[in-house]
């Protein structure tokens, strides 16, 4: 059967059962627009590229199947790329189909053309230009298994406008499977004595676990054995915040008895996580004194930020499973009484008003089928400390790039991939006046979004780190114009209320989860409230900073 | 210390750009390069020499592996392993025609060309030895040098031969 490009593109996107898209139009990629609308497959015009690209981010994290943006050739396909870089650091599924200028003037300069594989090599896991007709429908195939297979990653395909048009034959087909590398049993065997000999031991948890729905073998074996999880900011939702052995979040704004309690261990089974600098502070000091099991489906992460005495690159179910078989119950309660001797993590927040905004909500969110979306900043921090978060999937926040403008389009791609859940987005005002925008779609396709904006009239984070690390010498961190967000979002036909108190705000998230459509919460919030805990800069995680006059 | 990284690829477009941008977005430099394609088209074969210690070279190994055209990586052991780099010296002759020609001689190096007053000679071998012929044939008056990349092959019956793709490419 002789299709044309573009109607190849569309049944190979059908072929991998995609049913909602995010982008775009623009004049290389109009025959894919063509071609689409006759086609089963929704196509959501977001206000901007970049939403499109976190849409389709949301859309894989909070289902954890393959998220699709489409863009143009050149701004359309830069556009792209902040969202490319979010996934690709975050380790999250997306095809990106892009436009590109036809076959005969590509390296010509051609309008709106540029080198968009060249662009975006770094930050994708692989990318393809088409240039041969008869290889497309491999290609796509190609760029979807990539995008899953092993740690997952974004895939862009760059499409000449020229392939898009041609007559190609389409044979439906379906790769062969790619193996997974499987686990050196010697060292399977090893960890397993490591754990079995440890006095105090550590699980920490990332977002690897997430990624390859292994939180229930997670589980498993540190309830089989008692021991102690903390969780990195993406590992959170792996293991419920309300299970006992949970003693929080680790890394630069961790939990003291979570930071502690790594500090302590003389055995982290650290699982699914990179050891990014976030997480471990000041590197030489960190796996001192203790054996570190690292596990991870990638090879490439084993002792590239923290040696590992016993590094198991496999699968993380499989891997999890042998060591829950292996290992042996033992008494840990010297250990648990010594972590109970820390502050725990519902206690942990020095006389931060701002964490009481996020405790509210607990109440609001327990046990229910919601999902909550952060941006970047102080409010995800603690969100990340303050959010009882119980289920993977359900804290959705970019934790790798740290991408402001992240929460509001991924929020939108989540909501649309889960239909049954309700979507809670978390901005600051800094964040959200980058991609706001993104209020037009969410009101025009009636997409029940909460956004909560944290407005403290500046950008929180950066003036906590001017108060730290420049003696208060702050710069750039206030805005000194005023916005009214309500207002904003009612421009776009979005209703909203301002909040002053906890309980105002728990109260209006409670009443907006009942509706069916979106809505908007504004939180006035101190400017000069500060995350704590926070590790002091270039120090070990054990290491807080403590403000004698913080205000 | 200096290690000979042989790196097996899918020859297609772009495929060096993502190995030299893997070098230099991670802070590793390449000291020498060289590619080629091998017994079969639809593979390369690159040679990288750079100076790293044991964890480096590891991680530089993973990193290769992780792209999805690498098919396979290899460290060559610099002791068992054949090198040769390949270098055609272009030296101003004058009256010491005959002079020069001896002296390559040592060398292996065979004159390629002796239009004008000036000499060009092709030689072959490990770094070592193409730096000494260079120093003795600066005195003479080097007009212009140029040097491949070193190329290696592990000694015996070792192969990093790769029969077909880990996952499955469009046909050409």
């Amino acid at each position: 059967m002789k299709l044309t490009g573009a109607e190849i593109m569309v049944r190979c996107l059908a072929e991998e059962g995609v049913s909602t898209i995010f982008g775009y139009p623009g004049g290389a990629i109009l025959p894919f627009y063509d071609a689409l609308r006759t086609s089963k497959i929704k196509h959501i015009l977001t206000a901007h590229e970049q939403g499109a690209s976190h849409a389709a981010d949301g859309w894989a994290r909070a289902t954890g199947q393959v998220g699709v943006c489409v863009a143009t050739s050149g701004p359309g396909a830069t556009n792209l790329v902040t969202g490319l870089a979010t996934a690709y650091l975050d380790s999250i599924p997306v095809v990106a189909l892009t436009g590109q200028v036809a076959r005969p003037m590509i390296g010509h300069d051609a309008f709106q053309e540029v080198d968009i594989t060249g662009i975006t090599m770094p930050c994708t896991k692989h990318n393809f230009l088409v240039k041969e007709p008869a290889q497309l429908a491999h290609t796509l195939r190609l760029a979807f298994q990539l995008a899953k297979h092993g740690r997952p990653g974004p895939v862009l395909v760059d499409v000449p406008r020229d392939v898009q048009t041609e007559l190609i034959e389409y044979v439906h087909d379906k790769l062969p499977e790619v193996a997974l590398p499987q686990p050196d049993m010697e060292r399977v065997n090893r960890a397993i004595a490591a754990i079995n000999e440890a006095q105090r031991p550590v699980m920490l948890v990332g977002g690897g676990v997430i990624r390859a729905d292994a939180e229930y073998d997670a589980m498993h074996l540190c309830e089989k054995l008692h021991m102690p999880v903390v969780s990195t900011l993406m590992g959170l939702g792996a293991i419920s915040a309300y299970r006992k052995l949970f003693l929080g979040m680790t890394g630069l704004h961790g939990h003291e008895r979570a930071n502690n309690a790594v500090k302590e261990a003389d055995l982290i089974l650290a699982v699914g996580s990179r050891f990014n600098d976030r997480v471990t502070g000041e590197r030489s000091s960190y796996g001192a004194n203790k054996k570190v099991v690292h596990i991870d489906i990638d090879p490439a992460e084993l002792d590239k930020n923290i040696y590992s005495n016993i590094g198991i690159a496999g699968p993380m179910k499989q891997v999890l499973n042998l060591l829950e078989q292996g290992s042996k119950v033992k008494d840990l309660s010297p250990w648990w009484q010594r972590i109970e001797s820390w502050t725990s993590m519902e206690e942990d927040f020095g006389d931060e008003q701002a964490p009481l905004f996020l405790k509210a909500l607990n109440a609001v969110i327990k046990d229910k089928d919601y999902i909550v979306v952060t941006d970047v900043g102080q409010h995800q921090m603690w969100a990340a400390q303050h959010l009882k978060i119980q289920f993977a999937r359900q804290f959705i926040t970019s934790g790798g790039l740290g991408t402001m403008g992240f929460s509001l389009p991924a929020a939108m791609g989540a909501a649309l991939a889960r239909p049954q859940s309700r979507v809670i987005s978390i901005s600051g005002d800094g964040g959200f006046k980058m991609t706001g925008s993104e209020l037009y779609t969410i009101s025009t396709h009636k997409i029940p979004v909460t956004a909560i904006v944290f407005n403290n009239h500046g950008l929180g984070m950066i003036r906590q780190l001017q108060t730290v690390q420049f003696e208060k010498r702050f710069t750039s961190c206030e805005f000194p114009g005023y916005v009214d967000f309500v207002r904003y979002a009612e421009a776009f036909g979005v209703k909203g209320e301002h909040v002053k108190t906890p309980e105002q705000l728990a109260e209006a998230l409670a009443k907006a989860m009942e509706l069916d459509e979106p809505y908007l919460i504004e939180v006035e919030i101190d400017p000069k409230d500060m995350v704590l805990p926070m590790v002091v800069p270039g120090l070990g995680i054990g290491d807080f900073v403590k403000f004698e006059e913080k205000k | 210390m200096e290690q000979i990284i042989a790196i097996v690829v899918r020859n297609q477009p772009g495929v060096l750009m993502r190995v030299a941008g893997m070098f230099s977005r991670r802070g590793y430099n390449i000291d020498s390069l060289a590619v080629g394609t091998t017994e079969k088209p639809e593979f390369s074969r690159m040679t990288v020499t750079m100076d790293a210690d044991e964890a480096t070279i590891q991680q530089v190994c993973k990193q290769l592996e992780k792209l999805v055209e690498v098919e396979a990586v290899k460290v060559l052991p610099p002791d068992s392993s054949s090198k040769r780099s390949m270098i055609l010296l272009k030296v101003h002759a004058g009256e010491k025609r005959i002079e020069l020609l001896r002296l390559a001689e040592v060398f292996r190096a065979h004159a390629v060309d002796v239009k004008g007053s000036s000499l060009t000679f092709v030689a072959t071998g490990d770094e070592g030895k193409l730096r000494a012929l260079i120093q003795v044939m600066e005195p003479y008056g080097i007009l212009e040098m140029v040097q491949t990349g070193l190329v290696a092959l592990e000694r015996g019956d070792t192969s990093l031969r790769v029969e077909s793709s880990r996952f499955s490419w469009p046909r050409e």
